[in-house]
């Protein structure tokens, strides 16, 4: 009994470290500092196409009694497609500059490693504090639509779980990316050709089934068409042309964790070389 | 058991793909000493101060650190070590006191304790009325400071300080030195490297001088000046573009080196020297005499000067 005790503390004493939460802690401290600027900047963009697109346009594609799709009105399907595109935006906006910055310009994780933290332990700690703004920026971004009339009901909750897990799926990828992009000019390549592209043809303002054949392989390939086929079988319930079977809702939700888990292991040895050299 | 060396490098070596930035190394570190890598840029003094931190793998040769192996418990060692690296790496949006909080916290440490322990720092470095100044707005003295309290939040038995000075005013140095020297009296061994002789002859007990990745002098500051150097070092400037033409006037007087812009002659009495140069008829446009330095050590083991 003594002997249990004593080799705990000699653990405690000999191994102190204060692992992901430690770095969890300080993205928080610093989140601290700048969170309304980002809340209103994260919500402007999407507040912007769901207005425009979602009433502006919707009126036009709903004219005469009609909706776009059988018993959806255009501005819930732009909503509920919204919504996984907003977490896509956050979870890559968090993955890039702030992880750069950490890496290069502000030598963050140079000093994190000269403590007992170990790679994994800034991996971790950042895919929780990405978690944690996804979960805020899409939870506001529902909390709008659900008041706009763009959503309804208790399906929005876990249309909100599976949108940070679209987050997810986008944050870790671009995590390893920034591990091992050498500088900011690489963001441009990103943003230009992939995030851009991604948005306007992964299901967010048409379905994919619209797009020519060629075009449809890259929707199903991109991370933000299962995101968003989730979001919307989530928030527009099960009686909506958009409802999901459990096996679908599996695939999708396999398919985002595939991109989120290979993200993330290949991020902690990409970020464990990039530190060593 | 408590002379045992706290570092303990044998054949160190660190390569970057065919360049080799330490070439074959020995050091030994005692407890309570202050230690010291004298070099110029580029000697390999931060490469090995960061095999030394646990944070790059040496290529080659062993080394033990707190009488551990980096290699397998690098997060037990870096526990006890306060590390102040070349750049400050402070978290510039947070304030002084949340910098020490956040890296505190980094050590598992109690929130109690890091808040308590992080107070005796603020008044250590002496930045107690600058507590919840944003960093940014400090001066670049105070963020050195507060580099060195937050390294020293752990309480750490060795503390490795890179090019602690570089970059800051004199009066800043000398703040900063008084600090290392009350840290050293309390018996922390401190590991620094230095570009700057005048600071590894104030704070160092011992140093290795370095250059292009090997060791090429260990001792005191001065039994180091005792055997390559002489007493004293008469400093010489004449009115010509090449001063190696007027080396042959002065030889035989002491030992010369020539510089770009003056002559240096190693003896044992500076005064005397100049009554025996202007005794051949040789007139400088302005004599120096002073104490030989590291400086005149480095140049002497190497043939260039500290400071490029």
């Amino acid at each position: 009994m003594t002997a249990t005790a004593r080799t705990e503390v000699g653990t405690a004493v000999d191994r102190p470290s204060g692992g992901w939460r430690a770095v969890l802690a300080y993205w928080m401290a610093v989140y601290k500092r700048v969170w309304k600027g980002t809340i209103i900047s994260s919500l402007l963009a999407p507040l912007a196409y769901l207005a425009g697109m979602g009433i502006g346009l919707g009126s036009l594609i709903d004219s005469g009694g009609r909706t776009a799709v059988e018993g959806v009105s255009y501005l819930a399907f732009v909503a509920t497609g919204l919504l996984a595109a907003q977490a896509m935006q956050t979870g890559v906006g968090e993955a890039t500059f702030p992880v750069m910055g950490a890496i290069k310009w502000h030598h963050t994780y140079e000093a994190m490693l000269a403590t007992p933290l170990r790679v994994q332990d800034l991996v971790r700690g950042h895919v929780v504090y990405v978690s944690i703004r996804l979960a805020i920026t899409t939870g506001v971004f529902a909390a709008v639509a659900l008041a706009l009339g763009a959503m309804s009901g208790w399906g929005v909750l876990a249309a909100v779980v599976l949108a940070i897990l679209g987050g997810l799926a986008f944050a870790m990828p671009v995590y390893l990316y920034s591990c091992r992009v050498r500088s900011e000019q690489g963001y441009n390549v990103l943003s230009r050709f992939i995030i851009m592209p991604l948005f306007l043809f992964s299901g967010t303002f048409f379905p994919i089934s619209q797009l020519p054949a060629w075009l449809q392989v890259l929707g199903w390939i991109s991370p933000l068409t299962h995101a968003g086929a989730l979001t919307r079988a989530a928030a527009l319930g099960p009686a909506s042309p958009f409802a999901l079977g459990l096996g679908d809702y599996l695939l999708h939700i396999g398919y985002l964790l595939l991109w989120a888990v290979a993200g993330y292991l290949l991020g902690v040895r990409a970020l464990r070389s990039r530190m060593e050299a | 058991m408590s002379s045992e060396p706290l570092i303990q490098a044998v054949g160190l070596r660190k390569t970057f793909g065919d360049f080799t930035a330490v070439d074959g190394i020995d050091v030994e570190v005692a407890p309570g000493e202050s230690f010291g890598f004298l070099g110029p840029n580029g000697a390999g003094k931060t490469s090995t101060m960061k095999i030394i931190g646990c944070t790059s793998p040496a290529s080659g040769g062993t080394i033990r650190i707190l009488g551990m192996d980096p290699a397998t418990e690098a997060s037990r060692i870096k526990a006890r070590l306060g590390v102040v690296p070349q750049e400050d790496a402070l978290d510039a949006d947070l304030t002084v006191f949340e910098n020490l909080l956040v890296y505190g916290r980094y050590f598992g440490l109690p929130r109690a304790t890091v808040r308590a322990r992080a107070d005796e720092l603020l008044e250590f470095a002496q930045l107690v009325d600058k507590r919840d100044e944003i960093v940014e707005k400090l001066s670049g003295g105070m963020k050195r400071r507060l580099t060195i309290a937050r390294g020293l939040i752990n309480t750490p038995q060795i503390v490795l300080l890179d090019e602690p000075t570089t970059g800051l005013d004199p009066q800043a140095r000398h703040i900063l030195w008084d600090r290392l020297f009350r840290l050293k009296r309390e018996g922390v061994t401190l590991v620094l490297t230095t570009h700057y002789m005048d600071e590894a002859e104030q704070l160092c007990d011992r140093l290795v001088v370095m250059d292009k990745g090997r060791i090429v002098a260990e001792g005191s500051p001065r039994a180091l000046i005792a055997e390559h150097a002489s007493r004293e070092v008469l400093e010489l400037r004449f009115d010509v573009t090449d001063h190696a033409e007027r080396a042959g006037d002065v030889a035989g007087i002491g030992r010369v080196e020539v510089l770009a812009d003056r002559l240096l002659l190693y003896v044992e009495n500076g005064d005397d020297a100049l009554e025996a140069v202007t005794a051949r008829g040789a007139h400088p446009m302005s004599s120096l005499v002073r104490r030989a330095s590291l400086e005149d050590v480095f140049l002497r083991l190497t043939g260039r000067s500290l400071i490029e």
